[in-house]
């Protein structure tokens, strides 16, 4: 995984909550066998609409998505993080995400950034006109106008992120601690 | 009092634990790990390009479900018929392929006991109590219905259980849902999910495992409470489990893969000791009275929007958040519909009776007994029955089901996801509408464009022989003498 420490740039201003899955990225969409190809796909059916953000000459590029409540819920389809990396963003700002997305995320090197909705409208606001940065080694997101909102974060998240560390390789060091745990599980539950 | 009092979610999480860590998250062992053709492919590819073995084959199982055609998959000569979306055959030989490479068992798609994973492993005893079972797939939650720690993971995820047989996970928070009193003889486990789902929101489970709770969830079979489990991603909890009981033990003795002899005597004894303790604090409880659930439909494109049967589709003024209220009118303009319309009489093309949740063999039995006797009506072009697996669909035809569907014009298909999520050649069309006892309703979640009324099988059944959504409680009752 790539390391991630600053995001800085433009944001689309999406906003709209309940974003689910399948608005993310449509199941036709999901017959691939790899990770790559999705982000024709990304939020098809917000995009056939005239005018929407993603579409908008003003974002182009933009590195940053802000969108409602309950960003990402739905199904547990990858695809949805690979596609929104795919177009670029690098992070996603919402007052909430689902649990499953958030996780994807994370192991995409997708930064999901909670905040309060007063400071998500904020940022929208100020996404309309005006780069936004995400600073992730001090939890920061900040705007030109001294804008200043902290977020939380799960640590061992953080430090996979800033360090871009291989979760599954650093979990293989453990190999040991595995087999004790199934040593124990053949003897007190032999069944499972 | 036991000391130190523990709900079942925190009993089955410590029995996994490999590993706790400072910064609060564990290493979690997974005991079981159910795999389908769509968020498998980039997994065992990472896993081969790493060199990397696939840990412990024996506790995995792979399945195709979601992209597999629902019509014949044999010619008259029992010829394999192609795949007519190259696609959609390519992820399907890329399964066929990685499974056994990497020693995996695997149910072919003309195999007897194929189907869709979350109706599979129950059905085969690969899904027990206390057990951590994960699947790419966000309704893995049902298998909480057996008491069995189950939960959706994304594809690295898939490739982290598969190369370690563990995830790095945080606690969740717990929240008791608790049904009280007794439901209605005319609601269905699809109604209660479907209520809960509207008293909670469609984020309101999030952060948290559900454990469903009191009289009326013990009173449910082991399949109803796979429905209710099922769909608890729907309230953004990503696991909904029920404290395994002698229904459960009955459900799986004797199930291929479940244990046997003396193992089965050790296992039901650890089994009973997985209920919640009395005294166990959860973060959050949840009380929903059974004799408010009525059956049920949605009208939006959220699972959360739903209203009985005798509603009318909600005005998306009444709405308090700003945010609901937009997308209420989103929803609206998307479904076709208007505020006040009522729901009743609301005319449907197609009728979907199948998908994980909804595809058991009491659900069939629930539809055929509102069917039998009746026709689909003139307007209806597509009504489609889909067993959740092959095993299902022979205990429906020796039931004679199959026949009480074909002759009142239902298609009687072969095993798979279906139109639950178009990704194979079953869709609704654009603009159209269709009752489904499928799981979601989300914008173009049945084909662009299609409108989706989330419904009990029977509740489907009755919009199928009417032509539009009704409430079967109005349904005239079939003389005796018109039966076929």
């Amino acid at each position: 995984m790539k390391a991630v420490k600053i995001v800085e740039g433009r944001a689309y201003p999406l906003g709209e909550s309940n974003i689910d899955t399948d608005i993310i990225i449509p199941a036709h969409y999901l017959k691939t066998t790899d990770r790559k190809g999705l982000a024709k796909g990304a939020f098809e059916t917000i995009r056939a609409k005239e005018g929407n953000v993603f579409d908008n000459p003003e974002y182009k590029d933009a590195p940053i998505l802000i969108a409602g409540d309950n960003f990402g819920c739905g199904s547990s389809r990858e695809h949805a993080a690979w596609a929104i990396k795919e177009m670029g963003i690098e992070a996603v700002i919402a007052p909430r995400f689902s649990d499953i997305f958030s996780g994807n995320a994370f192991k995409n090197g997708l930064l999901t950034v909670v905040l309060p909705e007063a400071d998500v409208e904020r940022l929208l606001e100020v996404a309309k006109t005006d780069p936004i940065t995400l600073d992730l080694e001090n939890q920061v997101v900040t705007t030109p106008f001294q804008d200043r909102f902290h977020f939380e974060i799960d640590p061992f998240r953080k430090r996979c992120l800033l360090e871009g560390l291989d979760e599954i390789g650093l979990t293989l060091k453990d190999q040991d601690k595995i087999s004790q745990y199934e040593d124990v599980l053949a003897s007190d539950r032999p069944w499972v | 009092m036991t000391k130190n009092p523990r709900t079942l979610y925190e009993k089955i999480w410590d029995a996994h634990i490999v590993e706790r860590r400072e910064d609060g998250s564990a290493l979690v062992y997974i005991d079981r790990h159910l795999v389908h053709e769509v968020t498998s492919p980039q997994a065992f590819e990472a896993l081969r390009q790493a060199g990397r073995p696939l840990r412990r084959p024996d506790r995995t199982l792979a399945v195709p479900d979601h992209n597999v055609p629902t019509t014949a998959r044999v010619d008259n000569e029992g010829h394999l018929l192609p795949i007519a979306d190259p696609q959609s055959a390519k992820q399907l030989a890329a399964l066929a392929k990685n499974a056994p490479e990497f020693g995996v068992r695997y149910i072919s798609a003309t195999d007897p006991e194929q189907g869709i994973v979350h109706v599979v492993g129950p059905e085969q005893g690969f899904t027990l109590p206390g057990t951590t079972l994960v699947c790419g797939d966000s309704h893995t939650a049902a298998h909480g219905a057996l008491g069995a720690l189950a939960f959706g993971i994304g594809t690295s995820e898939v490739e982290h259980v598969m190369a370690t047989q563990t995830l790095i996970l945080t606690p969740a928070k717990t929240m008791e849902v608790r049904v009280e009193g007794k439901l209605s003889p005319d609601v269905s486990a699809k109604d209660l999910i479907l209520h809960i789902i509207h008293s909670l929101g469609t984020a309101g489970g999030t952060g948290y495992a559900i454990e469903y709770t009191g009289e009326a969830i013990r009173n449910l079979s082991i399949e109803e409470r796979l429905t209710v489990s099922n769909m608890s991603i729907e309230a953004g909890a990503r696991t909904g489990l029920i404290a395994p009981d002698d229904k459960t033990f009955a459900y799986l003795f004797g199930r291929p893969m479940a244990p046997k002899g003396q193992d089965w005597e050790k296992a039901v004894q650890w089994w009973k000791s997985l209920a919640t303790d009395e005294g166990a604090v959860y973060d959050k409880t949840v009380i929903i009275k059974a004799e408010d659930v009525q059956p049920s439909v949605t009208w939006g494109t959220s699972p959360e929007d739903v209203v009985p049967i005798t509603g009318v589709v909600p005005d998306p003024a009444s709405f308090a958040d700003p945010a609901k209220q937009a997308a209420a009118r989103r929803s609206l303009e998307y479904m076709g519909l208007e505020p006040g319309q009522k729901m009743e009489g609301l005319a449907v093309e197609n009728v979907f009776i199948g998908s994980c949740t909804n595809s058991r063999i009491e659900d069939l039995r629930a539809a055929a007994s509102v069917v039998w006797g009746r026709h689909v009506a003139d307007n209806v072009k597509q009504a489609l029955v889909v067993p959740g697996s092959g095993l299902v669909k022979r205990q429906a035809e020796a039931e004679g089901l199959d026949e009480v569907f074909k002759a009142a014009g239902f298609e009687w298909r072969e095993p798979g996801c279906s139109m639950c999520l178009a990704m194979n050649p079953d869709k609704v069309p654009a603009g159209e509408r269709c009752a489904s006892t499928s799981n979601r309703n989300f914008v173009g979640r049945q084909g662009p464009g299609a409108r989706t009324h989330l419904v009990s099988p029977a509740m489907a059944a009755a919009a199928a022989v009417t032509g539009h959504l009704t409430d079967l409680r109005h349904l005239e009752p079939v003389e005796m003498g018109e039966k076929a």
